[in-house]
């Protein structure tokens, strides 16, 4: 790559030592949540909401608000990273990771090694089995404390920080099992297929 | 289907390219246009964005992204920039900046809050402030198409001087029976003002949009607040959410 031009009379903010290490390159620290959507926020209300996982075409498992409430719950703290450029340092987070989801559901291995996560509002994502295992994801129903409201996603959201953030997918309904790393929304619309913040993969090719 | 109306099949990376400022418009107290000659740039469909990096002497950057106010084919690129006066990039862009000055960009980027005018079906534009960027690009891109299909814009801003394109929307309004403006002011408006007032709710949408019968593409851009409204009350007004299309402009945080 070239050498970038210096911005005459431009000076950028330095980030404060204690975060240097936790924003990605590119990156900047926000305060707020800021809002992102494609389109207008769903209505999903507890009676009728579901959390299913799927493989060609079959329900695997099915589980209620109630029913997924009894999971065992997950607290995290953890940066989050918009491909917008800005992270939000220290967010709270409580959910069911996607391991005991699994166990729930009798897998003692994932069936296939990708997944496609399907939304209310017809939203979808794309991820490796391997990001959603282990700890690193979860199905999260509270933000700091209190029950996530629909605009960040509630009920329930995909929560995998460790990508950037729109693989988090708010209004999350269903895993589906897939062979192939079928690209998902944003994915099919120029974005990266994987997403590391880390190696500033927001766009394809990157 | 023409080539420009495909999804971009994007797999080569989009690399950063120098853009020179060619001239600098003051839209209002707090908005100004950036227009920049990219000579190497791929061309964009209405309603993308792009990536602008700033590099201090130091090195040190700031990426912020910027939706892309010019019509697709128009000779340059332009952006609208808002001062915040506690950001980092806008009150560069916004103050010091002068025309002859460089950054890099790249893009095109989105597929999603995108219109071309092939495509079938009014078109319901409605904005928030500087959120009519992506918009106008639309509006542009439809009066250098020669198209017909009807058009509505819906444009809320705080105050008179704080209305962006006045003009330039009136003239294109002026030029076509089939494009119909709105303002309304939400900060106050004098005697003689003859459009809307107060933020735009159910009735100002059911008054001035197409009916849902017409199924209307909707595209609503502008600060986070009125997109949550105003595509709640499309939904309500009985327009399938499929069929609105929403994009946050404005300040990511403090």
């Amino acid at each position: 790559m070239s050498e970038s031009p210096i911005s005459r009379g431009f000076r950028a903010r330095r980030p404060a030592n204690s975060e240097a290490d936790r924003v990605p390159p590119g990156q900047h620290v926000t305060a707020d949540f800021p809002v992102l959507s494609a389109g207008p926020t769903p209505k999903s209300n507890p009676e009728s909401w579901h959390f299913t996982l799927r493989r060609n075409g079959a329900i695997i498992a099915k589980w209620s608000w109630a029913e997924f409430e009894a999971l065992p719950q997950t607290n995290v703290n953890v940066d989050i990273h918009c491909v917008t450029t800005w992270s939000k340092l220290d967010t709270n987070w409580r959910g069911v990771t996607i391991d005991p989801l699994f166990v729930a559901a009798g897998l003692a291995e994932p069936p296939t090694p990708f997944a496609l996560i399907h939304c209310d509002g017809g939203y979808t994502t794309n991820l490796p089995m391997e990001d959603l295992l282990h700890g690193k994801a979860m199905i999260a129903t509270r933000y700091e404390n209190v029950a996530l409201v629909p605009v960040h996603g509630g009920p329930a959201r995909l929560l995998v920080p460790h990508l950037y953030f729109w693989k988090s997918a708010k209004w999350a309904r269903e895993l589906e099992f897939t062979d192939t790393d079928d690209p998902g929304f944003w994915e099919s619309l120029g974005y990266n297929k994987y997403g590391d913040p880390w190696r500033e993969q927001r766009y394809a090719g990157d | 289907m023409r080539a420009t109306d495909a999804p971009a099949a994007v797999e080569r990376p989009l690399s950063w390219v120098n853009a020179e400022v060619v001239e600098l418009y003051e839209q209002s107290p707090k908005v100004r246009s950036l227009f920049l000659d990219v000579p190497s740039w791929p061309g964009h469909r209405a309603g993308q964005h792009l990536d602008l990096r700033l590099t201090d002497e130091a090195g040190y950057k700031a990426q912020r992204s910027y939706s892309i106010a010019s019509a697709p084919r128009a000779d340059r690129l332009e952006l609208l920039v808002q001062r915040l006066d506690d950001g980092e990039a806008s009150p560069y862009l916004t103050t010091e900046l002068r025309p002859g000055d460089f950054f890099e960009i790249r893009g095109p980027i989105g597929g999603h809050f995108v219109w071309t005018s092939s495509m079938s079906g009014p078109l319901f534009l409605i904005a928030g402030g500087s959120g009519v960027a992506p918009l106008m690009a639309m509006l542009r891109h439809r009066a250098a198409a020669g198209s017909t299909i009807p058009a509505i814009l819906l444009f809320s801003s705080r105050t008179l001087s704080d209305i962006i394109y006045r003009e330039e929307l009136d003239r294109l309004a002026a030029a076509d029976s089939g494009l119909q403006i709105v303002h309304t002011l939400t900060g106050g408006s004098t005697s003689d003002w003859s459009g809307e007032t107060g933020r735009i709710d159910r009735d100002m949408l059911a008054a001035a949009g197409f009916h849902p019968s017409e199924q209307p593409r909707i595209f609503v851009c502008g600060p986070a607040s009125l997109i949550e409204d105003v595509a709640r009350h499309l939904v309500v007004l009985g327009h399938e959410p499929r069929m609105v299309k929403t994009e946050r402009f404005g300040p990511t945080g403090v």
